[in-house]
């Protein structure tokens, strides 16, 4: 009897119940992390303004609308500003053919404060959340052949990087975090070019990231690596190191004993 | 001093540099200097010694290569100063077998400087030509051969020989058509056209116009590329077809070489560099130049692919490029000029 006594809908409307107490659990928890991430606090923007204004606004003009010293910051998103303070290649210490990473001078407080105001000025890419940039589960082969196709060419093969034009280069990323790694590839940092989400998908951006962790891992169990830089410091090494021992043996060997 | 008299004088007959038939100096020779180890007993067996010491120390070193080779595991790795990381195993067998035969060859060269006779000696030369009896012989045997052999009287088979001869290199000549054939138009044309899909490499999903921001580079295929097996050269398709994709804000375009061959600012090029065929992606996004790493050559993009720096001879060949009516990209048509390295017959 104590069966039939239950609605033949029962199970459905428990079900329902359970789904939309899940749902509005979540939509509350994600609306309450919502701030800290995208839109920011107001007190956190209006923060993030008086240090744009005291230490970026001379060469990205007072409402960082870019000037002749440095580009609009409108819609660049937090992820620039992430990247670009938090591996300290801005502020530039001074003008520069090429921003290079350095200590950076403003602490994580600072530096979100100043994201989410640069965030504030028009919609651009966020900074990735930790389960954005987690590898577990990335395609290590398919991260390899992207890193060969797309970023191989100006990052070199053994992610070392390499030279560009006029005194420009592409940097190392044999210290890159998947963090900054991810913010390069959506916000194109300098002479690098942008990977949007769309086109290489969050999940191939995991792939490379994956694969560049596996090259970092890497040692070199090969030999002495000499740089990975190829057969050029190789070859350099070989005529200076090799031929300058036969050289210097070939004397011993020719000169008279005392 | 006789001791001095007998190691300066020449075991092989010549002295003092003095050719020994005509008595003239040949070859000024500096005075003959003593070694310790030819005076002193002493600093031979300390010589001796030193000789023996690098022979046992290269055996010692091929023990310690066995050793390490066996005992030291082949994951372990060691941090070298200067060069850096390095697996241990692989430095110890190498430091120890490069030390074994190195020791021998230094032991020998120490052996041989210190205590073997180091006196200058001349070598007799002598002169190259046979002599006559020898030569004379030779020329008959050949006068006797010339004329046993007919080859002189019987003209029928003298003549038949040399044609012969002179008609045999013809098959290897002949044999010269297999380097062919000729590429015909294959050098000019990709199997780019009119209405290809234009896809990512290496994921090959359709490209949305859209979905490419300001300052975005995708590295592209032709969709059809799928559809040729590799053993029907697919790799030769892919290396003529490949492109790239980059998007810049239209008022930042110069020039193109084709008009409206872009679609709201994204111009598509070959990504094989005109020079030597390099493929290259190394688009600076600010400066809109497209960098070769293989020999610096540079284009800029945004005007027609004009070569701006390096050895490259002629623009990077642009691809017209439009949208479907869902939004995806599409070629207007193949290239119009051949993409890759010059070649003799394009003029």
């Amino acid at each position: 009897m104590a069966l039939s006594r239950r609605h033949p809908a029962a199970l459905f409307a428990v079900l329902a119940v359970a789904l939309g107490t899940t749902g509005a659990a979540y939509a509350a928890i994600s609306t309450g992390t919502a701030p800290k991430t995208g839109a920011a606090s107001q007190t956190q923007v209006e923060e993030g303004k008086s240090l744009f204004l005291e230490g970026c606004s001379s060469c990205h003009g007072l409402a960082a609308q870019g000037s002749s010293d440095g580009p609009s910051l409108i819609g660049v998103g937090a992820a620039a500003v992430d990247f670009q303070v938090g591996t300290g290649r801005m502020p530039l210490a001074a003008p520069a053919i090429q921003a290079m990473p350095k200590t950076p001078v403003y602490n994580e407080e600072q530096i979100a404060a100043l994201a989410s105001y640069v965030a504030s000025l028009g919609p651009g890419p966020a900074i990735p959340t930790s389960e954005m940039v987690d590898t577990s589960g990335a395609d290590l082969a398919l991260g390899g052949e992207l890193f060969r196709t797309n970023c191989a060419q100006c990052h070199s093969v053994s992610a070392k990087g390499g030279a560009l034009s006029q005194g420009r280069a592409a940097p190392s990323l044999m210290n890159a975090q998947g963090k900054e790694i991810y913010e390069a590839m959506v916000t194109g940092p300098q002479s690098m070019p942008i990977f949007s989400d769309k086109i290489m998908t969050l999940q191939n951006k995991k792939d490379i990231i994956r694969y560049l962790q596996e090259l970092q891992k890497n040692q070199s169990p090969g030999g002495f690596s000499l740089g990975r830089l190829g057969p050029v410091t190789e070859g350099l090494f070989l005529f200076i190191a090799g031929l300058g021992a036969l050289i210097v043996a070939a004397i011993w060997i020719g000169a008279k004993a005392k | 001093m006789n001791e001095l008299e007998h190691h300066s004088g020449d075991p092989y007959g010549a002295k003092d540099g003095k050719d020994l038939v005509s008595g003239i100096t040949v070859f000024p020779m500096e005075e003959h200097v003593m070694r310790r180890a030819d005076i002193d007993p002493k600093a031979a067996t300390r010589a001796e010694r030193q000789v023996a010491t690098m022979f046992t120390l290269a055996i010692l070193s091929v023990f310690a290569f066995v050793v390490s080779y066996v005992k030291i595991p082949n994951t372990k790795m060691i941090d070298v100063p200067i060069l850096g990381a390095a697996n241990a195993n692989h430095v110890a067998i190498g430091l120890f077998f490069g030390l074994a035969i190195l020791l021998i060859g230094v032991g020998a060269i120490h052996w041989a400087k210190k205590l073997m006779p180091d006196v200058e000696v001349i070598q007799e030369r002598h002169a190259l030509t046979s002599n006559d009896t020898e030569r004379e012989a030779v020329a008959s045997s050949f006068q006797r051969g010339k004329a046993e052999s007919g080859f002189a009287e019987r003209k029928l088979i003298r003549r038949t020989l040399l044609g012969a001869m002179a008609l045999f290199p013809i098959p290897l000549i002949v044999m010269l058509r297999d380097l062919g054939p000729m590429p015909g138009t294959r050098l000019r044309e990709t199997i780019w056209d009119k209405g290809i899909h234009l896809v990512t490499d290496v994921t090959y999903n359709k490209i949305k116009a859209s979905d490419i921001p300001i300052g975005g580079l995708v590295n592209a295929v032709p969709e059809n590329l799928l559809k040729i097996e590799e053993e029907d050269g697919n790799l030769n398709e892919r290396g003529k077809a490949s492109i790239i994709l980059v998007r810049m804000d239209p008022a930042e375009i110069v020039s193109q070489q084709g008009e409206a061959w872009d679609y709201q600012g994204i111009l598509a090029f070959s990504k094989i560099c005109t020079h030597v065929g390099c493929p290259i992606s190394l688009y600076q996004q600010r400066t809109h130049h497209l960098l070769c790493p293989c020999h610096q050559s540079t284009f800029d993009l945004s005007n027609s692919g004009n070569v701006v720096f390096g050895p490259a001879a002629r623009r990077m060949p642009q691809l017209a490029i439009t949208v479907d009516s869902e939004g995806y990209l599409i070629a207007q048509s193949g290239f119009k000029e051949p993409i890759g390295p010059s070649f003799w017959e394009r003029g």
